[in-house]
């Protein structure tokens, strides 16, 4: 199979590849993926992870759902139980990933600068900067931005996304794109649903479902620490989904090869 | 906004297959795309009048097809078409259907001018 010559062409899509052909003009079926190139690196990122059996998880919202304060809370409850690392993706700044450091935690910062989100390229050399054999669990909070983000594959494992209740329930019908590429979707910053007389959790949950998926939605606050034990046991559950039982990590390790050149 | 970036990933896609076929032009980018894709047609159209310049597709144009927006009832078990942002099934009213079409972003296929190399003498 190449990705050029049309072979990848079946009876199923063919009708989608021929298109008419204006005169004096010769066609080729190509029938790709647009964003091929940054797939093929996020595979590869992948494959740095599965090496080492370090778990990534890419936390995406709008600016301001809580993102970094969970970050925090999570990195204080899981301290001694997993090692822990975190990749920050933002405009300017390194606060965040000072706030990471504070608690003791590596942290990598890429700023984008004027892109408005993270890309495949870009976390590739964030991982080149991280030891992953010292890594047990990897989290990748994106740039605060409800749109750009879902479209990029980093060589996560799973893709959360946040939405905070002084937002509106009504964030999921308005980017579906971005709920739609969630593994689980988070209801942040429920200590404030007293003073949101609006937001209605199941109206929220409602427009998430009717956007033909089904993911798990947590509740949770990381001020007051409801809802942060379900978070907790979701990501155990992340833990052992995706990281290889000890003894297989050597046969992992002599099968991947690398696909960048 | 990210399609600017999708677009440059695009460029890079069509002059790696311009090259595998040894053609120095590109007259027609074709592209498939649905609403639930998250990139916006019209953004790609201008990211692309800006990213082209210089490239194989500087002459190219680009068109772009709408994907339908199409979901399958596991409760009764047919497709209908579906409109955002309430993807219900049209038959049964059943709310939780799956996605069958309408997150496609593909690259359909490019055309090069049949005689490329002539136009390129003549300019
Ligand atoms: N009441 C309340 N406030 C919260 C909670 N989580 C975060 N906040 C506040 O919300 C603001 C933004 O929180 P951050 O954690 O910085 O949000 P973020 O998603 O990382 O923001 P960006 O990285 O800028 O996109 C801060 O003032 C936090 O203190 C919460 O659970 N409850
Ligand atoms: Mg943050
Ligand atoms: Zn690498
Ligand atoms: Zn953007
Ligand atoms: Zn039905």
């Amino acid at each position: 199979m190449c990705d050029t010559c049309g072979c990848n062409i079946t009876p199923g899509n063919r009708h989608l590849a021929e298109q008419p052909i204006a005169q004096g003009e010769t066609a080729v079926s190509v029938l790709q993926g647009l964003l091929s190139e940054n797939d093929r690196i996020a595979m590869h990122n992948r494959e740095h992870l599965g090496r080492h059996g370090v778990v990534a998880l890419n936390l995406m919202s709008s600016p301001g759902s809580g993102k970094t304060a969970l970050l925090e809370r999570t990195i204080e409850a899981l301290a001694g139980r997993w090692r822990i690392a975190v990749i920050e993706g933002d405009l300017e700044t390194e606060n965040d990933a000072q706030r990471i450091r504070a608690k003791g935690v590596e942290a990598i910062q890429i700023t984008t600068g004027t892109a408005c989100h993270l890309d495949a390229h870009m976390v590739h050399q964030a991982l080149h900067q991280l030891d992953l054999a010292q890594l047990d669990l990897l989290f990748i909070e994106n740039v605060g931005n409800l749109v750009c983000p879902a479209s990029f594959d980093l060589g996560q494992h799973a893709n959360i996304t946040l939405l905070s209740v002084t937002e509106g329930d009504d964030k999921p019908a308005k980017y579906p794109v971005i709920f739609r590429a969630a593994e689980l979707v988070l209801l942040s910053k429920s200590d404030l649903l007293p003073y949101m007389e609006e937001f209605s959790p199941a109206r929220a949950r409602q427009a998430v479902r009717q956007l033909a998926i089904d993911p798990p939605i947590i509740q949770l606050s990381a001020k007051n620490g409801d809802g942060i034990d379900d978070w907790l046991d979701w990501l155990e559950g992340q833990m052992r989904q995706h990281r290889p039982a000890p003894g297989q990590f050597r046969a992992i390790a002599t099968s991947a090869s690398s696909i960048l050149k | 906004m990210h399609e600017l970036s999708v677009c440059r990933g695009l460029l890079q896609q069509v002059a790696d297959i311009a090259a595998t076929h040894q053609q120095p032009q590109v007259s027609r980018i074709q592209l498939r795309i649905g609403p639930l894709a998250g990139v916006e047609p019209q953004l790609l159209q201008q990211a692309f009048t800006i990213a082209r310049q210089g490239s194989v597709a500087e002459q190219a144009e680009l068109a772009i097809e709408a994907a339908p927006l199409i979901v399958h009832c596991p409760d009764c078990g047919q497709d209908s078409p579906a409109s955002l942002p309430r993807l219900d099934c049209g038959h049964c009213g059943q709310q939780q259907t799956q996605l069958k079409s309408g997150d496609e972003l593909l690259l359909l296929s490019i055309a090069f001018p049949s005689d490329a190399h002539q136009e390129q003498q003549d300019v």
